[in-house]
């Protein structure tokens, strides 16, 4: 793996006597979109802060791009696209006057200025409203321009805070097309959201968050295959006798859940189905539906607490 | 620590974003045109009365400024500038950091490469700009109306003397203005900081001069030999005098007092060793009358910085977040 591009080793954050991010340590490849989720308040929002030097980090250490956010903030924020929470943009100026504001105080040169503040907007298809007062400008159409600012700025890396919330689903979609096309570009995208199920289409790793730590960080896959206990849960439905002991024997099963009449839940190392319906039909049962449940986040996180909440009861 | 790179870089940017801001909105229109009418209603006025009563007066021009007409209470020049200059700065200032934050635009803006002094500065700076641009403005309106009405060109020394004013004026302004740029950034609502500060001011201009009186008089109380005389006690006097000049307009008053009328030997008690040999209505050089006037001018000026510097402080340890 190449040099990452950010790096947090134990970042904790203190407001007085609430300790609200408490040792954060992940690192952030090049060109790779890594998901900071978790419910509003676990500290997302602080972590991403102290990472682009706006909040003092009360104790361990950042190092983005090679620089400390801390002692280097402008040279950090030179390569830094940051996309905050419901981002706001100068209601009396067109999106293009706001744009043009921030590319004079990023220092960006003034024959090249027009030119990629045009190409930025047409690439968030903003460009045939770049005339437009901001105050027009729909939430979605807003988070757009957003982007556009990280377009225009020739970002290394993309910190995007809660970009989706709001957002109708069909600008999500949008919005998470465009942060695939950062990613393309091999920018380093950083993503913070509460909304686990849409934002877990684009991560290539994730972070759960929970009370200022950490609780799991890998890919979905690794994550499921974690708290899931196995990565595959089968579901079969079948009418027959004895079915769930001939399930049982199917190599590669680990345990069958009988979830009502005629219904089982197998939990398997990998995908059984081929092989549970060559059992179903081979003990002469029969077999009316057959599905794999994909490990999502929602069910992750959810399993994982209680577990959490078993583990912490006994 | 040391930081790294200039905390100036981007004040250039921001002066100007701010500076064409306020030139354009509606609200500096507003102000302007309110300060523009009343001034030429009150210079007008000032007209008609030197037209009336034209004494030997050599510093004529300058009664322009001060002089009230008798008939209608109309107040003269510049008590209307003392009036309605904070006004104006307040108005300039008092949404100038929490407007950022309701927006939402300041983290975004802070995101990007500059420090908060030049986004602080920048700001501070634009409006005494757009406060500069327009007393400018108003005082070369206020010349030229005078030179074509009254008929006479002013003397050197009068110029010199309404230049300093012109300063002075600035500077005034620039108090409002630092104040309700401090009571943006400490309040999160933009009208909860401009109710303050058009509080504070009402204070300190109306009810401060009545107050500093009772105050001084409660601290130390008059002695009955003076008073038994008709006379104000000096040390009662004294303490009065300190306690009015906390108030920034007690500050611009004292200074257009000794600015604008030569004639002027002291500001506060005078005491009749001062008197002695003095030629009772004979006007003082300028280089006088500004020696008397400076520790208020610095006032204004020590007033304007120290504001500026406590919001700096503030601002600096303010989250970002809401």
């Amino acid at each position: 793996m190449s040099t990452p591009v950010i790096e947090a080793r134990d970042l904790v954050k203190r407001y007085g006597g609430a300790t609200a991010v408490d040792g954060v340590s992940f690192t952030i490849a090049p060109g790779e979109i890594f998901g900071l989720l978790g419910p509003n308040g676990a500290g997302k929002t602080t972590t991403i802060l102290m990472l682009l030097g706006l909040t003092d980090i009360s104790s361990g250490e950042a190092r983005v791009l090679g620089h400390d956010p801390a002692r280097e903030p402008l040279a950090v924020k030179r390569r830094v696209g940051y996309l905050p929470d419901l981002v706001g943009f100068y209601d009396h100026l067109t999106a293009s006057d706001n744009l043009r504001y921030t590319a004079r105080l990023i220092g960006i040169a003034a024959e090249e200025r027009e030119q990629r503040i045009a190409t930025a907007l047409d690439r968030v298809h903003l460009g045939d409203v770049a005339e437009r007062r901001v105050a027009t400008f729909s939430r979605g159409m807003r988070q757009r321009l957003g982007l556009a600012e990280i377009l225009m700025k020739d970002a290394a890396i993309a910190i995007l805070d809660e970009p989706t919330s709001g957002l109708d689903p069909q600008a999500t979609v949008e919005l998470l097309a465009m942060i695939r096309g950062l990613k393309h570009d091999g920018v380093a995208v950083l993503i913070s959201s509460h909304l686990l199920e849409r934002v877990q289409s684009v991560c290539d790793r994730v972070a759960l968050f929970h009370d200022g730590k950490i609780t799991l960080l890998g890919t979905v896959e690794e994550l499921g295959r974690q708290v899931l206990g196995g990565g595959f849960a089968v579901e079969v439905e079948a009418q027959g006798v004895a079915l769930g002991d001939r399930l049982r024997e199917v190599p590669g099963v680990r345990a069958v859940e009988a979830t009502g009449p005629d219904r089982y839940r197998l939990l398997a190392e990998r995908d059984v189905r081929p092989e549970a319906a060559a059992a179903v039909v081979g003990a002469g049962g029969r077999l009316t539906r057959l599905s794999v449940e994909e490990p999502s986040l929602e069910v992750i996180y959810t399993r994982y607490f209680e577990n959490q909440g078993i583990r912490d009861a006994a | 620590m040391r930081r790294e790179g200039s905390p100036w870089r981007g004040l250039g940017v921001v002066f100007l974003k701010e500076l064409s801001d306020h030139l354009t909105s509606a609200r500096m229109r507003v102000l302007e045109l309110l300060v523009v009418l009343t001034a030429l209603a009150a210079v007008y006025g000032a007209i008609q009365q030197i037209k009336d009563s034209t004494a030997e007066d050599p510093f004529l021009f300058l009664k322009l400024f001060t002089t009230t007409r008798e008939q209608y209470p109309l107040p003269s020049f510049v008590s209307f500038l003392a009036f309605l200059v904070p006004l104006m700065a307040i108005g300039l200032g008092f949404d100038a950091v929490n407007g950022e934050h309701s927006r939402r635009t300041l983290s975004r803006i802070l995101a990007q490469p500059i420090y908060r002094d030049a986004l602080l500065f920048g700001k501070f700076l634009a409006g005494l700009a757009t406060l500069a641009v327009s007393l400018v403005a108003l005082w070369l309106l206020v010349i030229g109306f005078g030179l074509y009405l009254l008929g006479i060109p002013p003397g050197g020394e009068e110029m010199a003397r309404s230049l300093v004013f012109l300063l002075v004026t600035i500077a005034y302004g620039g108090v409002w203005l630092a104040l309700a740029m401090l009571f943006s950034i400490i309040f999160r609502s933009a009208a909860t900081a401009a109710l303050v500060t058009l509080g504070l001011w009402l204070f300190l201009t109306v009810i401060w001069s009545a107050l500093a009186p009772a105050i001084a008089a409660i601290v130390i109380p008059p002695d009955p030999r003076y008073a038994s005389l008709g006379l104000p006690t000096p040390e009662t006097t004294e303490l009065q005098t300190v306690l009015a000049r906390l108030s920034p307009s007690t500050l611009f008053a004292e200074v257009v007092l000794a600015l604008l009328d030569p004639t002027t030997r002291a500001l506060g008690p005078i005491y009749l060793s001062q008197l002695q040999g003095a030629v009772v209505g004979a006007p003082l050089p300028m280089a006088e009358s500004l020696m008397m006037a400076w520790p208020q001018i610095v006032g204004l000026v020590a007033g304007t910085i120290v504001l500026f510097v406590i919001g700096y402080v503030v601002f600096q340890r303010q989250e970002v977040r809401a």
